[in-house]
């Protein structure tokens, strides 16, 4: 088990460089042919304070965070060092120690930073490491760092004396370091990399883990990618060249990457005074022809709901992207959650007539935000990608080759002049924009520019010139024709032979015992559970929803049909997922039990093993204490 | 062939094409300032030679946000206080649009002031017409942010504490590079500081005067007026922002006292916004709409970024 994947955390302050040192480690492994996953903690702080990143690294495929891990790196904070005596933070140094023990496995590495991190400060961290098996290397890095560069290099002689002690070569290091930096800093940085390396190495190890064995070669066609930079080069892929938005975590993430890129792709990027404004911008940007973005985190998207509804009533396509992190309110602003889901699908007034995807991966992220797109401008209407804070930062390998796809630029049910001149027109000239006639629900438009075309666009019920209209007999035909496109959207979405939810079924059986259920970001470590409980001789297999409005009311009553009882896993409290499947299936409520998560941290895959065996199977113990088990409706 | 030949082949315009098959009358009460707003707007565009095919008109949510229903252009009722914006990103979508955004002055002042104070900063290439009726006319007489102090109403029965904003010198220190006062009652200079906005390059904002005689009794209450261009007290330079500053603040507090001082205020020669964006190369040259119909065009992909990711 010690050299089947190696679970890496770095633990210092926020503001000490722990993610982009992360991330070009989770690189070096990558290239030396491992698969990769990440996992990101940080406080709602700028400096200072408790963050970790772990990384994943493993020869066989990897989806989720792994159960604690097996590699401890404690740099220590620097911001907490306040020179002043009762300084806030208080001797919060210590904590890079402290708060990841909980988590570390048997037989774990602990190197730590003794030029900043006191021993002595950790009352029992003697008989810990004995208890637990933890081999424990004190090290000098903030000390090696100064003499042969600046302090923050400190970072870099931590990346030296893991390779050391996990025999990994450096060249991958390396060669990142040459990709990102030059003169002075690289010397310096490769310096302090290879001194810290056969410092370390002339030690005397006592613990046998090393960096897991590569099975075939390199990895070299593979880049490593969050669920925000899926989000945001599918929307590029897709032809979107205008984003609106106002910063709001973790939403900020897909917001970053496209105002860094699209002007570059001769696009315009558009930081707005506030959410309002941010989709009210798409829509105009929209309607005037060009492919649209915006999208906030709960508290913002509240502020987009009055638009998003006009969107609806308009039929304006757009795309808004919703990052949940930990609500009511501003909640918890750096930790991830499910519980917006009932606000993303009914907020605004009226009947919802929009689509919701919820992607379960990276990669799945990219192919819906393309598919929302496709939705939005061929239908006309509001698409909206909703994920979370946990895919948002988190990062895995994918093959380069996934993202070589031909871009769509088309507007969808748009027409040319040519096209125009053809189309119906009332008999005052004007364009019928809201024809009631159409098939599949959707009137193709015109752009404002084009010759004959104009029309009106209003947010009230209206005739199909688009005049504000009361009329009792136009209300029903223009509500029926706005409905009656997500009918054919589910036709559309049920007809394609690529699904977006993904059934995983370790054992290629069709009926199962047991199923498990989720939606969105959690598929991976479900997936993952799933594999560990067929493994252990249980029946089960899993779906991972991804398209939550219009509901893929047939595909999960199969995978509903195929199994005896399931379990539903999301993090939210009030198993907003299980309510709406409940409601969208009307039955099935007697064989589902929930199992939920909110204090802030994604499921580990353990968790869901455990909540499965107490609560489906009946042969273990309770579900621990961060978890949450709803069992089955019953007459 | 272009895109959008309604842009690109000029053509005599009649007055008429700006009328559609629906009449004002529906909604808009007899005697009201709305039509003052209607007439000017479609001189205006008729005058400066505007195919109704290339304007498009954004107006919120009020009697005044009809306007879009009887004018015949490309249009868009959105919601209340939310035209500015949806306007902007249009006009950035496709600088060639002549883009006007419409509304009232409980929209434009109150509900919707966020976007007024940074659509004037950032100097948007477009008209705006507030109408200023200083009441809320379509939810039936409310004080207003324009209503004068000690204004009653049912909702502020026992007058209101409030002194009203003041639109010229807020949008002044906000950033618009030209700003006018005109009035219903006075169609002619309406027209002409209509047609000046129009063809001002940046954020023309133009207080409209209009009388509601439904819930404002007084159907006359913007005559008489002064055209402070005509009238030799009043002697300042529209180009020096502190005069006009002045200006406005005399024409302001003057309205609170029943004195109507109607003119142009501010103009300033200043890059609009899409040109600063365009020079910083934040915007490309060619308007965005355009490239969606351009077959030739070569999209840049996603594929293109992946040496970051390796
Ligand atoms: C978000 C929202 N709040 C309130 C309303 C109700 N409402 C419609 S028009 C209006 C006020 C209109 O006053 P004004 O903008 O001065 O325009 P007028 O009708 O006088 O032309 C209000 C409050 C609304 N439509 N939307
Ligand atoms: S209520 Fe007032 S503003 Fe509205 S239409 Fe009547 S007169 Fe005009």
């Amino acid at each position: 088990m010690t050299n089947d994947e190696l679970l890496w955390r770095i633990a210092g302050g926020s503001g000490d460089g722990i993610d982009s040192t992360s991330q070009n480690f989770a690189k070096a492994l990558m290239r030396s042919g491992l698969n990769i996953f990440t996992h990101r903690h940080y406080p709602s702080r700028i400096r200072g304070g408790h963050t970790y990143v772990e990384v994943r690294a493993a020869s066989h495929e990897v989806k989720s965070r792994g159960d604690g891990y097996n590699f401890l790196l404690a740099l220590g904070d620097s911001f907490a060092r306040n020179p002043q005596e009762d300084a806030y933070y208080g001797n919060e140094e210590v904590k890079p120690l402290t708060e990841n023990l909980d988590d570390l496995r048997e037989g774990g590495v602990i190197v730590y930073d003794e030029g900043l991190l006191d021993e002595s400060d950790v009352a029992d961290l003697d008989e810990q490491a004995e208890e637990n098996g933890w081999h424990v290397y004190p090290l000098n890095l903030r000390g090696l760092a100064r003499e042969h560069g600046r302090e923050v290099m400190r970072n870099t002689a931590g990346v030296g004396a893991t390779a050391a002690l996990l025999g990994m070569e450096l060249d991958p290091v390396e060669e990142l370091m040459e990709e990102r930096m030059s003169g002075e800093v690289l010397e310096q940085n490769l310096e302090i990399l290879e001194i810290a390396k056969n410092e370390v190495e002339e030690r005397e190890f006592t613990h046998d883990l090393q960096i897991p064995a590569v099975e075939d070669g390199g990895n070299d066609e593979q880049v490593l990618v969050s669920g925000s930079t899926a989000i945001a080069y599918g929307a590029i892929d897709e032809g979107c060249r205008f984003i609106s938005g106002y910063p709001m975590t973790p939403w900020t993430d897909v917001f970053t990457i496209m105002s860094q890129n699209l002007p570059e792709f001769g696009g315009i990027a558009e930081q707005v005074e506030d959410e309002i404004a941010a989709a009210s911008l798409a829509i105009g940007a929209s309607h005037a022809g060009v492919k649209a973005m915006s999208g906030s985190s709960g508290g913002g998207f509240a502020l987009m709901s009055e638009p998003l509804g006009l969107a609806e009533m308009a039929e304006t396509p757009i795309v808004l992207v919703e990052a949940m992190r930990a609500g009511p309110s501003t909640g918890m602003p750096t930790k991830p959650e499910q519980g917006d889901l009932e606000h993303v699908l009914y907020t605004s007034q009226g009947d919802s007539n929009r689509v919701v995807f919820a992607p379960g991966n990276a990669q799945e992220a990219y192919e819906q935000t393309r598919r929302a797109f496709q939705l939005a401008y061929n239908y006309q209407l509001p698409a909206i990608v909703l994920y979370d804070q946990k895919l948002s930062g988190e990062l895995i390998n994918v093959d380069e080759a996934f993202f070589d796809r031909e871009p769509n630029p088309s507007l969808g049910s748009v027409l040319t002049e040519e096209e125009i001149a053809d189309a119906p027109h009332h008999h005052s000239g004007k364009f019928n924009r809201y024809r009631h006639d159409v098939e599949n629900g959707v009137s193709p438009r015109s752009i404002p520019g084009q010759e004959d075309g104009r029309f009106l666009v209003t947010g009230n019920e209206h005739t199909p010139q688009g005049h504000i209209s009361e009329d009792p007999d136009n209300r029903i035909n223009q509500m029926d024709r706005r409905m009656e496109k997500l009918e054919s959207i589910r036709a559309e979405l049920d007809a394609n032979d690529q699904s977006s939810q993904t059934v995983y079924t370790p054992d290629d059986e069709a009926e199962h015992q047991y199923g498990i259920m989720t939606f969105g970001s959690q598929q991976g470590t479900v997936e993952e559970a799933t594999k560990r409980l067929s493994d252990d001789g249980h029946s089960v297999k899993a779906l991972g929803v991804s398209e939550l409005l219009p509901y893929p009311t047939e595909e999960v009553k199969a995978f509903l049909d195929s199994v005896d009882q399931c379990m539903i896993v999301e993090m939210n409290a009030s198993a907003q997922f299980r309510g709406l499947t409940q409601k969208e299936l009307g039955g099935y409520g007697e064989m589902m039990t929930s199992l939920l998560k909110y204090n802030g941290n994604p499921f580990e895959p353990e968790e869901i093993v455990e909540g499965f065996e107490s609560s489906i199977s009946g042969d273990g113990d309770a579900p621990g204490h961060s978890t949450t088990f709803v069992p089955a409706a019953s007459d | 062939m272009s895109a959008f030949s309604a842009i690109e082949t000029k053509r005599d315009v009649d007055q008429n094409e700006f009328t559609p098959d629906i009449e004002p009358q529906a909604t808009w009460c007899p005697g009201c300032g709305d039509f003052g707003v209607l007439k000017a707007l479609k001189g205006a565009m008729t005058e400066v030679g505007k195919n109704p095919d290339e304007v498009l008109l954004v107006t919120g949510i009020g009697c005044s946000g009809k306007l879009s229903s009887y004018f015949d252009s490309y249009g868009y009722h959105s919601i209340h206080g939310r035209s500015l914006p949806i306007a902007r990103a249009s006009k950035l979508a496709n600088p060639n649009l002549e883009v006007v955004a419409a509304g009232g002055d409980g929209d434009g002042y109150g509900i919707g002031g966020n976007h007024f104070m940074h659509t004037a900063r950032e100097n948007h290439d477009m008209v705006y017409i507030v109408f200023n009726n200083e009441i809320f006319g379509l939810t039936k007489g409310q004080t207003s942010p324009t209503s004068p102090k000690g204004h009653k109403s049912k909702t502020q029965p026992h007058g209101s504490a409030k002194d009203p904003v003041r639109p010229l010198s807020m949008s002044l220190s906000a950033g618009a590079s030209y700003i006018a006062r005109t009035a219903a009652v006075n169609p002619n200079q309406a027209k002409e500081i209509l047609v000046e906005a129009i063809e001002h390059d940046g954020f023309a904002h133009i207080d409209f005067l209009t009388q509601c005689p439904t819930w404002n009794k007084d159907a006359k209450q913007y005559v008489p007026y002064t055209d402070v261009q005509d009238d030799e007290d009043f002697s300042f330079e529209v180009t020096d922002r502190q005069e006009a500053g002045e200006m406005m603040y005399e024409a302001e507090s003057r309205l609170s006292q029943g004195e109507v001082l109607t003119g142009r205020f501010y103009r300033e020669d200043r890059p609009s916004y899409g040109q600063e964006k365009r020079h910083t190369g934040e915007m490309p040259e060619q308007p965005l709409a355009e490239r969606y119909f351009d077959d030739s065009y070569e999209w840049e992909r996603s594929a293109d970024l992946m040496h970051r990711h390796r």
